[in-house]
Order: C-alpha cells, then sequence, then structure tokens
C-alpha cells in the first residue's frame, strides 16, 4: 500500500499523506481522511468486480440465445446487484468523500468517533468477503432482492453467505451514519450555524438518518430469512405457513429509503459543483437544504409502490402511489434551484461541472421514468421489465454516479495535491455520458415492448435494442477505464494543486491546504459568512437567528 | 405495428387505455425535460465565464418561484395519480360474468385448465369480444403472469389465488411471460397466448380432446379424500353444507362475515381451522395441506361451486 504514494519532494509540507508511509499507518489510522482512502480504494475494487459481471451480461445478452447457461446468468446478475448496491452504491459517496469532507467543512479535527469509523470499514471489508466468497465459490442466484420463498426453500446457492455479507456491512452503513449524525451536531466550528453549513453536509445529514433508521431493518429481515431457511420457521414459506409478501414489505422497506441513502449524497455533491462553478450562492439554499429532510422522511412511506402486482391491497396501493408522487416533489425543488443557481452566474466547464450537467440531465430522465412507475396502472404493464432496470440505472448510475465521478475529479486537489490532466477528463466524462445513454435508452424502449427483466434469453424481436444496449456498455467501460488510469497517474505525477484552484468557498477549500494535515486546519476556523458567499458581500440577506446557537458548541 | 413502433401490439380492450396513459406521461415528461435541458444549455452558454475575475452578483432565492415550482409540478402529478389509480382499479377488477381459465405456475411452466376439461401447457386459448377471468395459482415459488399484449400482469403467489382478466379484441398469437425471477429457467417459462374469434375459439374447444370437466374431476376427488363422508350436501351434523356456499357471505364463530370466494374455500380445505363457520367447532375436520395439488385444489372448488345455484348468488 505505502507504494503507492510516491515519496514527495522534500519541500512538501507535512500532510496526512506523507506524515507516515507504513502499512500500519494505514491500516491502523483513526484519521477521517485516510479512512476515506481506505474506502475510495476498497469500493473502486468492487466497483470493479461488480462492472465485470455487468460486462459479462451484457456479453450474454448480445444473442437472443444467451452465451452462458441460464444458470450462470442468473448468478450474475444476483452478484452484480448485490456488489453494485450494497458494497459500492450504498458506501460511495458518504465513506469516500462523506469521510473525508465533513469533519473538513464543519470545522472539525475529525469525525465524532473515530476508532469507530476505522472499525466501520473493518466491517465493510468483512462483509465484503462474505460476498465474494459467496460470489466465487459457486455463486447466489436469488437476485439481489433474495425475494421469499425462492431464497427461503428452493435456492441451492449460496443464499446465507451472502446475506450474511449484506448482514454485516449493514452496521458498517450504520457505524458511519451514526458518525455523521454525532459529529454534524456536536463538532461544527466556532459560527457554523445549522443553516449555515454546505448542502453537501445536510445531505449527508438526511442520508445518516435513514443509514441508522433503515438498515437495521433489512438485517433483521435477512436474519429471518436464514431462520426460515435454515429452520423453516414458518414466516415467508407458505408450505410452513408463512407470508411470502411479508418478505418483501421487509425488503423494500429498507431497500426503498436505501435508494435515497445512494442518491442523497450525490445531490449534495451537486449543491457544491453547481454552485462553485456558477460562482453563485445557491438559489434557495433552506429549500434545497430540507428538501433532503423531505425525502428523507417521505421516503420511510412509499415501499408499497413495489408490491402493485403483487397482491397488496389495491388501497394500499393508492396510498403508496400517492406518496411516491409527493417524495418526487423535493427532488424536482432540488433540480430547479440547482438551475436557477446558474442563472446569472459565471459558468465554467470544468470536469466536475460537466458531470453536473449529465447529472441534472439524466436524474430529471431517472426522475420522470420514475413517476410513470409510481403511476400504477403503467407499473402493471411495466414493473419487472426492462423498463424498470433503465429507470434506476438511470437514476443510480445516471445520477449517483455522476455526482460521485464529478465529486472526486472536484475534490481531487484536496484529496491528493494534485491536479489531475483536464483535457483526458473531459473526454472521458463525455464517453461515460455518451456510453450511458446508449447502454439504457434503449432498456426503456425493450420495457414497454413487454421485455422481463432477468432473462438470460429473448425473443429475437428484442435483439436489435439489446444489442445496442451491449454496444453503449462497452463504451461506458471505457468512459469508466480513462479515469481509473489519468487519476492514479495524477496521484504520482500530477503537477501541485494550490491550496483553492477552483476558486471555491468552503472551509475544505478557504482554510485548509491540499493535501490538509493530519487535524485539518493549522489553526481551527471560525466561520462568519454563509454558505457559498461567492459575491463576498456581508451577511444580510440570511437570518442570524442561528448565530447563538453555533457559538453555544464553541 | 411496425417493428419500430415503441408500442407491443394492442390485443385487449385496456391496452389502448394503458397506452394512452402512457402517451400523456411520456408527452409530459419530454417537455419537462425538453424545458430543463433548454434552459440550463442557454444559463450555460449566456452566462458562460468570461474572465477569471468575474463575481456575478447574489440572487438568494424567491419564495414564490419556489411555491410555484412545486405546486404546479404537483398539480399535474396528480392528473397521473388520479388517471393510473382508476384505470389501476379497472385493471384489477373483473367484471362479472367472465369466461373463466385457470392457470397454475410451476417451475418452470404454465398449466392452463379450461372448466370444459381441456388442458394445455405453456398455450392459453381466448376468443374476442368476452372478458376472461383467469385464477392464478402457484405450486411453489412466486411467478408473474404477464402478456404484454394485453398492458396486464399479476405476480403469482403460492399459497393464494389471485384473479386477473382482460377483454381481447385482435386474434393473433402473444407472448405470454413469467415476469418474476423464479429460479434457473425463469426466461423460458412463458408461452403463447392465441386469441381467437368465437367461432374459432369454439371450434377449437370441440376439437381439442379434453379430459372429464373440472367439475367432474373435483367431484372425483371429493370422494376419493373422503370429503363426501361429512359433507354431503344439506347434511349439517358436522359440518357446514357445501350447497349454496360459494359467493354467499358465511357467518363465522367470531362474529365476522366473509363472502366464499375462491381463496375462502381453499383456506377452508388447506386450513380448516383458520375460519370457523359459527355453530361448528374446531379441529374437526384435517388440513390437506401437501395432500391436494394445486390443480386438485381448483378441481375441488370447481366442483363445490358447481352446488351453488348461480340464481340465489347475491348480485
Amino acid at each position: 500500500m505505502s507504494t503507492i504514494f510516491e515519496q514527495p519532494r522534500v519541500e512538501a509540507p507535512a500532510n496526512y499523506l506523507n506524515v507516515d508511509y507504513g502499512w500500519k499507518s494505514w491500516l491502523f489510522t483513526t484519521d477521517h481522511k485516510r479512512i476515506a482512502l481506505l474506502y475510495l480504494f476498497s469500493i473502486t475494487a468492487f466497483f470493479m468486480v461488480g462492472g465485470a459481471f455487468a460486462v459479462a451480461m451484457r456479453i450474454n445478452l448480445a444473442s437472443p440465445r444467451g452465451v452462458f447457461s441460464a444458470d450462470t446468468y442468473n448468478k450474475l446478475f444476483t452478484m452484480h446487484g448485490i456488489i453494485m448496491v450494497f458494497f459500492f452504491l450504498v458506501p460511495s459517496i458518504p465513506a469516500v468523500l462523506g469521510n473525508f469532507l465533513i469533519p473538513i467543512m464543519i470545522g472539525a479535527r475529525d469525525l465524532a468517533f473515530p476508532r469507530i469509523n476505522l472499525l466501520s470499514w473493518y466491517i465493510y471489508i468483512v462483509g465484503g468477503i462474505f460476498a465474494l466468497w459467496a460470489a466465487f465459490d459457486g455463486g447466489v442466484d436469488t437476485g439481489w432482492t433474495f425475494y421469499a420463498p425462492y431464497s427461503t426453500t428452493y435456492s441451492n446457492t449460496h443464499v446465507i453467505l451472502t446475506a450474511m455479507g449484506v448482514f454485516v456491512a449493514g452496521f458498517s452503513s450504520i457505524l458511519t451514519g451514526l458518525n455523521f449524525i454525532v459529529t454534524i451536531h456536536k463538532m461544527r466550528a466556532p459560527g457554523m450555524t445549522w443553516m449555515r453549513l454546505p448542502l453537501f453536509v445536510w445531505a449527508h445529514y438526511a442520508t445518516a438518518l435513514i443509514q441508522v433508521l433503515g438498515t437495521p431493518v433489512i438485517a433483521i429481515t435477512l436474519v429471518l430469512l436464514a431462520l426460515e431457511r435454515i429452520l423453516h420457521a414458518g414466516i415467508f414459506d407458505p408450505a410452513v405457513g408463512g407470508d411470502p409478501i411479508l418478505f418483501q414489505h421487509l425488503f423494500w422497506f429498507y431497500s426503498h429509503p436505501a435508494v435515497y441513502i445512494m442518491i442523497l449524497p450525490g445531490m449534495g455533491v451537486m449543491s457544491e459543483l453547481v454552485t462553485c462553478f456558477s460562482r453563485k450562492g445557491i438559489f434557495g439554499y433552506s429549500f434545497v437544504a430540507f428538501s433532503s429532510i423531505a425525502i428523507a422522511v417521505v421516503g420511510f412511506f412509499v415501499w408499497g409502490h413495489h408490491l402493485f402486482v403483487a397482491g397488496q391491497s389495491m388501497y394500499a396501493g393508492t396510498v403508496f402511489s400517492l406518496l411516491s408522487f409527493i417524495v418526487a416533489v423535493p427532488s424536482a425543488i432540488k433540480v430547479f434551484n440547482w438551475t436557477a443557481t446558474m442563472y446569472r452566474g459565471s459558468i465554467s466547464f470544468d470536469t466536475p461541472m460537466l458531470y453536473a450537467f449529465g447529472f441534472i440531465g439524466l436524474f430529471t430522465i431517472g426522475g420522470l421514468t420514475g413517476l410513470i412507475l409510481a403511476t400504477m396502472a403503467l407499473d402493471v404493464h411495466l414493473t419487472d421489465t426492462y423498463f424498470v432496470i433503465a429507470h434506476f440505472h438511470y437514476v443510480m448510475v445516471g445520477g449517483m454516479v455522476m455526482a460521485y465521478l464529478g465529486g472526486i475529479h472536484f475534490w481531487f486537489p484536496k484529496i491528493t495535491g494534485r491536479m489531475y490532466p483536464e483535457l483526458w477528463a473531459k473526454f472521458a466524462a463525455l464517453v461515460v455520458f455518451v456510453g450511458f445513454n446508449l447502454t439504457f435508452f434503449p432498456q426503456f424502449l425493450l420495457g414497454y415492448l413487454g421485455m422481463p427483466r432477468r432473462y438470460y434469453s429473448y425473443p429475437e424481436e428484442f435483439q436489435v435494442l439489446h444489442v445496442m444496449s451491449s454496444a453503449g456498455a462497452s463504451i461506458l467501460g471505457v468512459g469508466y477505464v480513462i479515469p481509473l488510469i489519468y487519476l492514479a497517474w495524477a496521484w504520482r505525477k500530477g503537477p501541485r494543486a494550490p491550496q483553492n484552484p477552483w476558486d471555491a468557498k468552503g472551509l475544505e477549500w478557504e482554510k485548509a491546504p491540499s493535501p490538509p494535515p493530519t487535524f485539518n486546519f493549522d489553526t481551527l476556523p471560525i466561520v462568519t459568512e454563509p454558505a457559498y458567499n461567492y459575491s463576498g458581500e456581508p451577511e444580510k440577506e440570511e437570518p442570524l437567528a442561528g448565530e447563538q446557537r453555533g457559538d453555544r458548541h464553541a | 405495428m411496425g417493428e419500430l413502433s415503441p408500442f407491443p401490439v394492442r390485443a385487449s380492450a385496456a391496452a389502448g387505455e394503458v397506452d394512452a396513459l402512457y402517451f400523456f406521461i411520456v408527452a409530459v415528461s419530454t417537455i419537462m425535460t425538453a424545458l430543463i435541458f433548454f434552459v440550463v444549455l442557454s444559463f450555460a452558454i449566456k452566462y458562460r465565464r468570461r474572465s477569471p475575475d468575474e463575481r456575478p452578483r447574489p440572487i438568494h432565492g424567491s419564495i414564490p418561484l419556489e411555491i410555484t415550482w412545486s405546486v404546479i409540478p404537483f398539480g399535474i402529478m396528480l392528473i397521473m395519480f388520479g388517471w393510473g389509480t382508476k384505470l389501476y382499479f379497472e385493471l384489477y377488477t373483473p367484471p362479472k360474468n367472465a369466461l373463466d381459465v385457470y392457470v397454475t405456475g410451476k417451475q418452470w411452466m404454465w398449466k392452463v385448465n379450461y372448466p370444459e376439461g381441456q388442458r394445455e401447457i405453456n398455450e392459453l386459448h381466448v376468443p374476442t369480444g368476452r372478458a376472461i377471468r383467469v385464477t392464478l395459482a402457484s405450486e411453489d415459488v412466486i411467478h408473474s403472469f404477464f402478456i404484454p399484449a394485453f398492458r396486464t400482469k399479476h405476480d403469482v403467489i403460492p399459497g393464494q389465488y389471485v384473479a386477473i382478466w382482460f377483454q381481447p379484441t385482435k386474434p393473433g398469437r402473444y407472448h405470454l411471460f413469467c415476469a418474476e425471477y423464479c429460479g434457473t429457467q425463469h426466461s423460458t417459462m412463458g408461452g403463447w397466448v392465441t386469441v381467437m374469434e368465437p367461432a374459432d375459439y369454439e371450434a377449437w374447444l370441440a376439437g381439442t380432446e379434453r379430459g372429464a370437466s373440472m367439475v367432474e374431476e373435483g367431484a372425483k376427488l371429493f370422494q376419493q379424500f373422503g370429503c363426501a363422508n361429512c359433507h354431503v350436501l344439506n347434511l349439517t351434523a358436522r359440518c357446514p353444507p357445501l350447497g349454496n356456499v360459494y359467493g354467499n357471505p358465511v357467518k363465522l364463530e367470531d362474529g365476522r362475515t366473509v363472502i366464499a370466494d375462491e381463496a375462502y374455500l381453499r383456506e377452508s380445505i388447506l386450513n380448516p381451522n383458520a375460519k370457523i363457520v359459527a355453530g361448528y367447532k374446531r379441529d374437526v375436520m384435517p388440513s390437506f395441506q401437501g395432500q391436494v395439488s394445486e390443480e386438485g385444489l381448483l378441481q375441488l372448488i370447481a366442483y363445490i361451486k358447481s352446488l351453488s345455484n348461480p340464481n340465489e348468488r347475491r348480485p
């Protein structure tokens, strides 16, 4: 591990990277920034594994009869889903960027519980080992949703081992969320009132609430699943008196809010990118901030929209449908506010902003197709088809991964102290955008035409669209490999980054060097202005009511 | 329907309605997307950075604007919600006097039983011009009965009956898929729905080899499992009579009243103690869980249904 980082030149001041090079200094670190890097490398590894499964799936689907056996394909899509959801998307932005930035953004020296932070990484790795063990020792074929009674009674693959992995990784997520909540409440610098917090922090606060409140439910569900599978307890399997729909309710009670665990941090990144590269304060700060909380709260009450065709009461369905439309409103508010932020701004087209543009476009499409699925009569036709696949990849890959890449580029100078090659980065952003749309747009069409998901073979009339999708996937794959190469290069050889290359606002840019020292600041900052005060005007429009509260924590 | 049409073939009365709703939401979404793209792009061009030390004037926000772009989209969403909910209730509420077909899903095939005794696997024949009600059962895991040309789908849950209906309008052969992942050969758990003109359908029914009708098969099972020993028509010594049970309200010992539909009959066979009819004792009837196949259950229920005089049924 130590060889990754080149010995810096003598004149480089002490920072969190050059303070120690031994492997122990990484594996036993309690520095939130080093832990963020541990996460960065591990989730990148999981992303590559999950991506390799996706590549194999798209190869299989280029031919209507499939290339692999049915069994192999079933395991591929299951492992793709499990790795990508639980070991990439859920931890991605929070555990990497959130870990690195939240303490610096609020003016703290570390998270509230540095050792718990390290523990959560180890838990994540243990969970990941279970999942990979299952994947490479024969695999699992239930789909990432583990629906009973197939998972409890019929599948003869590594259901329990995989469920163990997800169960264990859940605790990592809970601990990260807990750490964020306490840190944001208790460790803000003097003057850093709630209404001065960067929106990235608000988004992570909302995410952390879901992590802490939602994740225990999936843990319980998976324990019940294991009990049913081993002891035939009669919880989910109707043959022994259970109810398979109960499993779906429990599963989605976590897994729908988990969708917001995956997208909210991306929205937080977006607010930082749009303001910085428009050089303007956010339009409607409190609306953007509280829309995150609204999404987190309402997001807990929409899980039933996964059960419109599962025999749930039609009246329950009606309520879930209405709530699903309601939860779309705060997301729309965010998109409109980001757009309005650009109005009369000073917009530059650096790579992170290109990803932000990509996010707005793709997330809009992902969100609006969500409305189609929230409409019950249409969900009857579309659920369990490629339309759903396309919809959530527009949100998760088009939204979250775009925001993640945008964020990685934006904070790369801060994290590494180096600049990345701008031209290559712009090129890769373009390739990702084109490849993504070519991969997933045809899947909307496939879905409405009736192509069911999780099919390794399919009627020939669907082949044209599937081949387009596979071709797009190969472009998308290239688009992901390019940044991997130039970022690794830039980390070692890139030109040194100044403290604030983007002329951005925020403590991480204004007060912390690039890369920051171990305890982030040479002197603890005192905050005297609202977030995104790009015009440098004295505070007058924002109410000062929170001032006293902030001072109390000093 | 050219190969490049974004709509699959419309072969049921509901298909056009679903497509119309879809078209409406896609149109609204396209306008919204175009609007956002246009605004973002024009801002990006118009307000691009012209010198590195530009400092735009701050704009903090606007409550009227926030209200506008929350309320108007939500109003439009309420139209989608209302329309979609109304159509959903229509899609999932079978009309009276529909033609009954029984379909059992099992890994990895669809078994189709017609009331008159014809049987098919992975093939479903239906006539145009009248409502078809399909009662769905599963022998193992969750399947999902999906006919894209009819724009309808319903999960098939083991341990439950669900009914789905459609009114075919256009003769032809259409895909039948299993849409809920059900194990190794999930992708091949499909078949064909053949829609025929009523006369052709009658000819097909007549020309297809048929065993005993479902009622006759059910009557045989009724003897075979010893049901007849107690449940002889209208003898009420140990157990409730079965004549005129189906479709009528049943008063239970806990005071509730339920309608004796297929699900109730099924439960009473497999788990007799779940709902005890008022005036009878529990633990008299044994459970037949695991002894009767799903197909057998459907036949038994068809037989019990035949004992009801439709004229005395509640409307």
